[in-house]
């Protein structure tokens, strides 16, 4: 009888112990997924596209927010190197912002994105002549997803050719 | 591009009924309140002339059914179904026999009669209140065949008023955004139809973005944002002669336009340097003010009905939050405070409500608090919903609803919704193509 019910208890410590790692190995999944994000700001390079070599056209934000990360600036600053050497190269900063928001909120918070990437480029000498502001709120996704990468590649700012 | 469509009305007999039948609208209305629309009466004579001009066979059945449509999807009433009626129309129109309608349990009774007379079209209704054995109301109408959809809207208006003692909303029509293309790439017009979803038009030809089309509440110009040029900039758009023109001279962006309340001004929202502050500007002078200046973002602006106040969105808390202040941007107040981000508020046309979109735990909702913020009521909740806009007598919200796509990004929709103040009735406004941001104009005959 005891030995029975030892032999019952390991087995259920065995069952749990395989629960766990059933668990473990979901979670490891999920941080596959995560492994593009950081918090909730996207750091994967699927929709970044190149102004020149080593030169990433994008910030990305996190949600309802417009405070460029240490990534961004580092690309922010790699772009105002890249226009600093390219002077007769105008941009356009367009902003914008993930599906999860009211229209005219986003209209507002893409063009505070722009800004904060234009601020930047604006401390690492470039005119401000150079730089167009333009908010696409959430009317261009680049990701026709519904689910949180998605809308943390589509908050975006992106610096275009002007000419 | 569209006609200045007239329409002339006079009353023929005002009568003076005690009526027993009353509609309740305030309250939620699971038990409508049976009606018979009797097919409007026609002589074969009249039935001809239109069925030539206007390719419907029978106009007066026609007419009655735009009647009976109206009344169902108000959720006030339940429109029986024609097949138990036992009098003939040109019959029950004269002196209809109260004992055949109320053995089918019509409590209200609406007949008429079609005229083809000198090119015009003739229509004459009663209302008749079927337990008191009365006429309510009687009431004909002249107007150019073309009106005919008109017509039927009008008397649905007046059977409304009649029984609920509120205006109704069904002679108005709506302005969207039809949206047509990979939800990456969006195509968007604007387009007009009547309230009801019949005349649907295009109004532009979607070689550029526009978004958030409204009515003038007191004329049929509308104000919307394009972003011709690239440019984002607020627009207004006489749809009677398709005439646009820019509004202002702003160095950026303008958006989140809406008339105050006498249609005088444009109150909207103007960014630059990663701010938006609330601007008016006078159409007849001008003159542009700045109506609010702080750091954040503040945009959604919609005047009070008396145009004294206006309530507007800003994040100036850290979150999206509805505010009220007065309509020279001082006495600024927070109304929201409950869990999650509100946003879109708009002021009822009577004045005693906001309605707002609310984003809380993943979910969206279209709700309507008080002026003051309390008694705030959640009436939809969806995946992905907002943009509320008031039917002119407040009672029924208007807004347009997103779908969840799949793992491949497909699936994607956008259509109109309404929903009255009861939470009840909800529905989906057919279009031929997708649509957001829907405007409700304001009654168009009064």
């Amino acid at each position: 009888m005891r030995l029975n019910k030892i032999f019952k208890n390991t087995l259920l410590v065995l069952a749990a112990c395989l629960v766990l790692s059933a668990c473990a190995t979901k979670k490891e999944v999920a941080t596959d997924i995560q492994g593009q994000m950081q918090g909730d700001v996207y750091t994967g390079t699927d929709t970044v596209e190149y102004l020149a070599d080593g030169v990433p056209d994008r910030v990305f934000f996190a949600t309802n927010e417009s405070i460029l990360t240490t990534a961004s600036r580092e690309t922010l600053r790699a772009q105002a190197a890249w226009l600093r050497k390219n002077p007769n190269i105008n941009v356009v900063l367009e902003g914008h912002a993930d599906e999860r928001g009211t229209r005219e909120y986003n209209l507002a918070l893409g063009e505070r994105r722009a800004n904060a990437a234009k601020d930047y480029l604006m401390t690492y000498g470039i005119s401000s002549d150079r730089i167009t502001v333009l908010s696409y709120g959430k009317e261009r996704p680049v990701d026709s997803g519904s689910n949180p990468l998605a809308w943390s590649k589509n908050r975006r700012s992106v610096t275009v050719k002007a000419n | 591009m569209i006609k200045k469509i007239l329409i002339l009305l006079f009353i023929i007999i005002p009568i003076n009924a005690n009526a027993l039948i009353e509609v309740d609208i305030t309250r939620g209305n699971l038990n409508p309140l049976p009606l018979a629309v009797s097919p409007l009466s026609i002589d074969e004579k009249s039935r001809k002339g239109f069925e030539k001009i206007l390719k419907k066979e029978n106009i007066g059945s026609e007419i009655s059914n735009i009647v009976e449509n109206n009344l169902r999807i108000s959720g006030l009433f339940n429109p029986l179904d024609k097949k138990a009626f036992l009098q003939a129309p040109d019959i029950a129109n004269l002196k209809p026999r109260f004992e055949d309608w109320n053995l089918i349990k019509a409590q209200a009774l609406i007949t008429g009669k079609v005229n083809y007379v000198d090119d015009k079209l003739r229509v004459e209704f009663r209302l008749w209140d079927v337990l008191a054995a009365k006429e309510m109301m009687a009431l004909a109408f002249t107007t150019v065949p073309n009106n005919w959809r008109r017509v039927g809207h009008i008397i649905s208006d007046k059977v409304y008023e009649r029984l609920t003692g509120e205006k109704g909303y069904f002679d108005t029509r709506i302005i969207y955004v039809s949206e047509e293309g990979p939800k990456t790439q969006r195509i968007k017009k604007l387009a007009i139809m009547d309230q009801d979803g019949a005349n649907n038009k295009f109004l532009t030809l979607g070689n550029e973005l526009v978004l958030t089309p409204r009515f003038n509440p007191a004329s049929q110009m509308v104000t919307y944002l394009s972003y011709f040029k690239n440019m984002p900039r607020v627009y207004l758009l006489d749809i009677e002669t398709g005439t646009q023109e820019v509004v202002g001279d702003f160095p950026g962006m303008t958006f989140a336009p809406r008339f105050s309340p006498d249609g005088k001004k444009i109150i909207m929202s103007f960014a630059k340097d990663g701010k938006s502050d609330i601007y008016t500007m006078d159409l007849e002078n001008r003159i542009v003010e700045k109506i609010t200046n702080h750091p954040s973002i503040d945009t959604s602006p919609s005047y009070s009905p008396d145009g004294k106040y206006i309530t507007f969105n800003s994040d100036r808390s850290g979150y999206q939050q509805i505010y009220v202040m007065k309509n020279d941007g001082s006495d600024v107040k927070r109304i929201s405070f409950g869990n999650g981000l509100y946003g879109t508020p708009v002021w009822s046309p009577r004045g005693d409500l906001i309605a707002f979109t609310k984003l809380h735990k993943g979910k969206f909702y279209i709700g309507v608090m008080r002026t003051d913020g309390s008694g705030e009521r959640l009436l939809t909740e969806n995946y992905y919903q907002e943009a509320p806009s008031w039917s002119p007598n407040g009672r029924v919200l208007i807004f347009y609803r997103e779908t969840k796509t799949n793992s491949k990004g497909e699936g994607f929709s956008a259509k109109l919704w309404s929903i009255d103040l009861t939470g009840y009735n909800e529905r989906q406004i057919k279009t031929p193509t997708d649509a957001s941001d829907p405007s409700w104009s304001s009654l168009l005959s009064n």
